[in-house]
């Protein structure tokens, strides 16, 4: 009992690595996931993130490395000894019996007897209370969906795991159980480990996010720091998108680097520029489509970047207009712009974008600008 | 007040469409593409009682005829020679209750005694292929089917060598003293195997196995591994796993396994002929001699009827009890 202190639900894994025949699906990786937090494992299909979980959970046994809760090693556990639950994709219900059966069923491998109880609160929490007689088959996905969260979460675990549980519905009820998912979290407040591919869903709910490509982390943090500065161009692609220009470095200019876009002259804070991309003589430079402002005259602030070019497509979304703009042969940025002015570019005008130089981020040139875009990750 | 205005709208509208197409009783006929759509969803309707019939004339000629002059025979008296007159005779049902109540209970002993053994064996060797088997999987199913290829007569008769007296396997049997427990048990006798109760129930549980794992295999095949996950996830043991989630889901398997062992075993004479005496006769082998050795057909056709209705009870309350409705 004295490990259930503060520390009960903290997650360590040191050099924790995976491999399945000739095939590494996870890469040694160290990580530290704190009590009580709201973790999400963000990746596209195959980068490993699966297994992670599971090698927490103990359905997996890691090739290499450690995986300690609450300071406690588990590594050599199976999984009906590690005082985690998950709730698995797909859910896992047991097809033979009733909802009530399904949530108790926990309980009562631990040799509980009074479960009626615990079971009624719990299928309240998740607003579930007057269909604890029904077969898993005769709810909705919604509901089986809450039937697996509360049948994992009746054992108060101390870390829940969730492997991609919101994958099997659809947009309207994953937004909705996004934010019940989180109610619960802030509610009994143990630590969460939730693996997705879908990288709204991890920023909306999680506090912290472990973005993994080829079985490594490439990079951890908090929502908007991934977002306002990424690491490498997958994050930067795989989180929202980006504009990447490929940039000769000049010179630095007190706290700022000199570079030179497409015969324009620019700047970047050094400071957002990758640790060892700011010393070499080629960098690149990365710019979020709403960060840029479209417009017909040249900005009035001498200190924004500024770039040319003429539009080549734009459509219409609602709130906003996705732009093309062509900058030079072969090269295109896109553009947000909010439906604020009546007078809207039109294709073929020639614009002027600019940008404050400090919403730039600075990555290695040495690396491929495509990494998390297109059919993997979605 | 709209239903009339429909009405009439509906047949301006006939009119606009023209009378040409209107047939002999001055109603409009469909034109052709609706004709024929009519036409063919007319066949789309009837296409499952079409699909139907083989199986029905099948089961009329091949099961509800014979049965119904087997019905007629077992109450009928005669000979052979003479012809069979439909008499009304229901005391050959008695008679053959009473002459005949051991092999009857013999007959239900040892096939029940075969089903067991068999879901013993089968169940470990399916869950096995299901689970465990990975590449070997189909190899192994094929090996599981690979006796079909030699006739039952032929592979019940190889049981006779396998437990000849002088074989190693009754040697063998005898040197660990087993024959000594069975015989004190009374399916042995001496040191003989062959000729005796266990030699029966082995061939009957050797011949009819494959009945049984099949239909094992086929239920637990189906069950998500990420169910076996979900419980040991779940504080279940491995053991605990297999109780609580294999064992349920697998019941449907288990059940129609059951069935399809215990109902032909019990009809079975071909085993106890060739492998045991005339003290393991079964009822099997009681209807066989009846039919072709005293060709008395009402007796033979009596107990084949009491026979049935003994398995149909005994599987009635089985499948109520084993409570899985949606297998049949």
């Amino acid at each position: 009992m004295s490990k259930q202190g503060r520390d009960a639900g903290r997650v360590e894994l040191t050099g924790l690595s995976k491999r399945f025949g000739g095939f590494t699906a996870v890469r040694p990786t160290d990580l530290t996931i704190p009590e009580g937090s709201f973790f999400a494992l963000l990746g596209a299909s195959g980068c490993g993130k699966t297994t992670t979980l599971r090698m927490i959970a103990g359905l997996e046994a890691p090739s290499t490395g450690r995986v300690l809760i609450g300071g406690q090693d588990v590594t050599g556990l199976p999984p009906h000894k590690r005082p985690v639950n998950t709730v698995f994709q797909s859910y896992a219900l047991f097809p033979h019996l009733s909802v009530a059966d399904n949530v108790a069923f926990g309980l009562r491998r631990k040799g509980r007897k009074d479960v009626a109880q615990p079971v009624k609160e719990m299928l309240e929490l998740v607003e579930l209370g007057h269909l604890g007689g029904r077969k898993p088959a005769q709810l909705s996905g919604g509901q089986q969906q809450r039937v697996a969260v509360a049948r994992a979460l009746i054992n108060h675990p101390q870390v829940l795991l969730l492997d991609e549980p919101l994958g099997a519905l659809d947009l309207k009820l994953r937004r909705q159980m996004q934010l019940e998912l989180k109610r619960i979290q802030t509610e009994v407040g143990i630590t969460f480990v939730h693996v997705t591919h879908d990288q709204e869903e991890a920023m909306t709910m999680a506090d912290t996010i472990a973005v993994m490509n080829g079985g490594v982390i490439e990079q951890l943090g908090s929502p908007t720091e991934l977002y306002e500065s990424p690491k490498t161009a997958f994050v930067a692609n795989f989180l929202g998108q980006s504009n990447m220009l490929p940039a000769a470095v000049l010179g630095r200019q007190g706290d700022d680097l000199a570079l030179d876009v497409h015969g324009v002259r620019m700047t970047l804070p050094a400071s957002r520029a990758v640790p060892g991309s700011s010393g070499s003589s080629r960098i690149v430079m990365g710019i979020r489509p709403e960060k840029i402002t479209l417009g017909k005259a040249e900005p009035d602030d001498a200190h924004r970047n500024m770039l040319r070019g003429i539009v080549s497509e734009a459509s219409f979304i609602g709130v906003s207009t996705e732009y093309r703009v062509r900058i030079a042969e072969g090269s295109e940025l896109v553009v947000f712009s909010q439906n604020r002015d009546d007078e809207r570019p039109r294709v073929g005008d020639e614009v002027v974008l600019h940008w404050n130089p400090r919403h730039g981020f600075g990555l290695d040139a040495g690396q491929d600008l495509d990494a998390g875009t297109g059919e993997d990750a979605l | 007040m709209t239903t009339p205005a429909k009405t009439s709208d509906a047949a301006d509208a006939a009119e606009a469409a023209g009378p040409k197409h209107a047939g002999a009783d001055g109603r409009p006929e469909p034109s052709g593409p609706a004709r024929a759509l009519r036409a063919i969803t007319g066949e789309l309707r009837r296409m499952p009682y079409l699909l139907l019939l083989p199986g029905i004339a099948w089961l009329i000629f091949f099961f509800l005829v014979p049965l119904y002059f087997q019905a007629k025979m077992s109450v009928s008296s005669g000979t052979l020679d003479k012809g069979f007159d439909l008499t009304w005779t229901w005391s050959t049902f008695s008679a053959a209750f009473e002459d005949y109540d051991e092999h009857f209970l013999r007959s239900l002993y040892y096939a029940g005694a075969a089903t067991i053994l068999c879901l013993v064996l089968a169940y470990p060797l399916a869950y096995t292929i299901a689970f465990r088997a990975g590449r070997w999987r189909s190899l192994l199913l094929v090996l599981v089917v690979a006796p079909f290829f030699t006739s039952f007569l032929v592979r019940t008769l190889a049981w006779k060598t396998i437990l000849s007296d002088n074989g190693t396997v009754v040697g063998f049997l005898n040197t660990l003293h087993i024959t000594d427990v069975t015989a004190t048990l009374g399916l042995t006798e001496g040191d003989r195997v062959l000729a005796t109760p266990l030699a029966v129930v082995t061939g009957l549980t050797y011949n009819f196995l494959p009945f049984m794992i099949l239909p094992l295999y086929a239920s637990l095949e189906r069950i998500d591994p990420r169910l076996h996950e979900a419980a040991r996830d779940l504080y279940a043991s491995p053991a605990s796993t297999f109780r609580r989630v294999t064992l349920p889901l697998s019941m449907p398997g288990v059940v129609a396994g059951t069935l399809l062992t215990f109902i032909p075993a019990s009809g079975d004479y071909i085993n106890a002929q060739l492998l045991g005496t005339t003290r393991e006769t079964m009822i099997g082998n009681v209807i066989q001699s009846e039919y072709l050795r005293v060709r008395d057909y009402p007796t033979a056709a009596a107990m084949s009827f009491v026979l049935m209705a003994v398995i149909l009870v005994i599987v009635t309350v089985y499948i109520r009890r084993a409570g899985t409705e949606d297998l049949v």
